[in-house]
């Protein structure tokens, strides 16, 4: 580069600089028009859910998002059902999830060894890599029927008989259910988590951490004391990105959920979701149908739920973003 | 004598020390069951993706042969494979990425390069970043309405471009960091050459970025190629050989997910087969990249 500029006499130098001008004006628009057109997208995506989802919020107007029927032969629609189904399996994800995460992040940056902080960490991340369908059929085939066997009676006989929680633990012990959707889904956003807060964990100054010690604290106490007080505002950050990700999981959650129309009081009954009943449904739904608008009017909902949901995580976790 | 000596030297109130030394066992204790709680943790998180992993290699194995590469998907009980899957799913996942790569890189240089700090950038990162957690199936049900209803038909072509909108924001976050963490001095030693701020971006930064964009790209190939929900909606699946984009076309995910829910033993035997196949690229590429970004920082 230098030399080619060396060796061309000025006047050579300023043509190209006027070319130069009209190529950077070129770019610097393709470089603008691209970030435009990702605006663009997302808006297009809010603006034709809503336009395709219209028919049914005019059908059965703000009803529909708390109605609990879904007859498709006398064309009802509701979409209180799934709305439960998503925001249950997501939060109780969130609850199975949350304290593996934390441990996992606490030992990789604390506790490991150096040497096996990598491997280990890579394996953690490559979590996230496989694919849902995989985790689909793994739940389907491996966890639920172990589940059924080894697990859930056990469990409908302790908890079962509690009283007041009782209610969520009956049931009969089929593994499939809203419970082992949360748990599916707990692997899956396992790995966002844990790696968002060793992200988090490793930008404390060493020098708090340090002084912790040196007081005598154990590592424990500098975790309690020192560490999740400074990354707090991250942590939930970190925690809300992976509900977000919960919320829409599609194919692992249709594999094990059970797929009813139902609300159950147990926590071991089927259910259904947002995502898996569109996956489910879409397949017999006419073109133009009433059902369908349903099913694309749901997708909006969904997409609210989870826009709001990652906005904030994304706000959450601006200080980190920022470093 | 000593104990009399730390009583009277420590300040603050007086201290019992067979209080202390209980107080001490019980921080202990605490850091220990902590501790012992943390490496479970991290055990259960490793036992699950080892139980993946055996268990695809076990099936998959178990229903591997040369079929699987050679033979189309064929009714329960006739002995077909999942060329047309495999090869409906090379093709979707490359050309989503060939598609969004550019878009995305574009879409980095511009906000590093371009819009630091400005409204603009930040919201184009905003929406970016949103794009990338958003649910998969919400693209593959926009693209329905967008090209498969105008079109009539489902497509490999619909199927593509809901993929490339899915590797648009992973390319778009790796271009973005790679470009930031050039140092400026170099930029500003190209500038001072003359050169104008394009040749700049392609002949230096992108440059200097590759290994990361690379690995961007692969990660986004990952990503895609392991997506069914948005499949399901717009290439639907084809259980014949067709690589015309302009019908529907098979795609592993989506022949996994069918093969899988049925009550067909040879089914599931080939979806498991698929299952494996999936996975070991998935996870083959996702170690490539890391290890591409590794061996360049």
């Amino acid at each position: 580069m230098s030399a080619s500029t060396a060796s061309h006499p000025v006047p050579a130098a300023r043509a190209r600089r006027g070319g130069g001008n009209l190529g950077d004006t070129i770019f610097e628009w393709a470089c603008r028009g691209a970030g435009l057109f990702v605006l663009a997208l997302l808006g297009a995506i809010i603006v034709e859910l809503f336009i395709a989802g219209l028919p049914a919020f005019q059908a059965f107007g703000v009803g529909f998002l708390t109605s609990t029927e879904w007859d498709p032969v006398q064309e009802v629609f509701g979409a209180g059902v799934s709305v439960y189904g998503t925001v249950v399996t997501a939060v109780l994800a969130i609850v199975l999830a949350v304290p593996l995460a934390f441990g996992s992040a606490f030992y990789l940056t604390e506790l490991a060894p150096v040497w096996l902080r990598r491997p280990v960490g890579t394996a953690i991340e490559l979590l996230a890599a496989v694919p849902s369908i995989i985790y689909g059929m793994w739940g389907f085939f491996v966890i639920v029927p172990f589940f059924a066997t080894n697990i859930q009676p056990v469990l409908i006989d302790t908890l079962g008989e509690l009283p007041l929680i009782g209610a969520l633990f009956q049931g009969p012990p089929f593994g499939t259910g809203i419970f082992m959707a949360a748990f599916i889904l707990a692997i899956m956003i396992l790995p966002f988590i844990a790696a968002t807060m060793r992200d988090v964990f490793e930008q404390v100054p060493p020098v708090y951490k340090e002084s912790a010690y040196g007081l005598g604290a154990t590592t424990w106490e500098v975790m309690k004391g020192v560490v999740i007080p400074y990354t707090r505002v991250s942590v939930v950050g970190g925690i809300m990105l992976g509900l977000g990700r919960a919320l829409g999981e599609t194919m692992a959650v249709t594999f094990v959920i059970g797929n009813a129309n139902r609300i159950s009081t147990s926590l071991f009954g089927p259910g259904n979701t947002i995502a898996s009943l569109i996956a489910l449904e879409f397949g017999e739904s006419e073109t133009g149908s009433l059902k369908l608008a349903s099913l694309l009017a749901l997708g909006f909902i969904l997409f609210f739920l989870s826009f709001v949901v990652l906005a904030l995580s994304r706000y959450l976790l601006r200080s980190r973003l920022k470093a | 004598m000593s104990l009399s000596l730390s009583v009277g030297t420590v300040p603050g109130p007086r201290k019992d020390p067979s209080v202390a030394a209980a107080l001490g066992r019980r921080r202990k204790r605490a850091d220990l069951v902590v501790r012992t709680l943390c490496i479970a943790a991290t055990l259960v998180g490793l036992a699950f993706l080892a139980s993946i992993l055996v268990t695809l290699t076990y099936r998959g194995f178990e229903a591997m042969s040369l079929r699987v590469f050679t033979h189309v998907t064929a009714a329960p009980g006739s002995d077909g494979g999942l060329l047309n899957a495999i090869v409906g799913s090379l093709i979707q996942a490359l050309m989503g990425t060939a598609i969004g790569t550019p878009i995305g890189m574009l879409v980095g240089t511009y906000l590093a390069e371009y819009a630091r700090g400005s409204r603009l950038g930040n919201a184009v990162r905003f929406v970016s970043d949103i794009l990338l957690s958003a649910p998969s199936i919400l693209v593959g049900l926009f693209v329905y309405t967008i090209i498969v209803l105008p079109m009539g038909n489902f497509s490999g072509w619909a199927g593509v471009a809901a993929l490339s909108i899915i590797v648009i924001p992973v390319v778009v976050r790796t271009t973005e960091d790679m470009l930031q963490l050039i140092p400026n001095t170099l930029r500003e030693a190209v500038m001072a050459l003359g050169a104008p701020k394009w040749r700049m971006i392609v002949f230096v930064c992108w440059k200097s970025a590759r290994a990361g964009i690379v690995t961007g790209v692969l990660l986004a190939v990952a990503r895609v190629a392991g997506e069914t929900a948005p499949l399901l909606f717009t290439s639907l699946g084809n259980n014949t050989w067709s690589t015309d984009l302009g019908r529907p076309m098979a795609s592993l995910p989506v022949t996994i997910y069918s093969f899988a829910a049925s009550p067909f033993e040879d089914w599931i035997a080939l979806a498991w087969a698929g299952a494996l196949l999936i996975t070991l690229g998935v996870l083959g590429l996702n170690i490539l990249a890391r290890s591409l970004l590794r061996s360049r920082k």
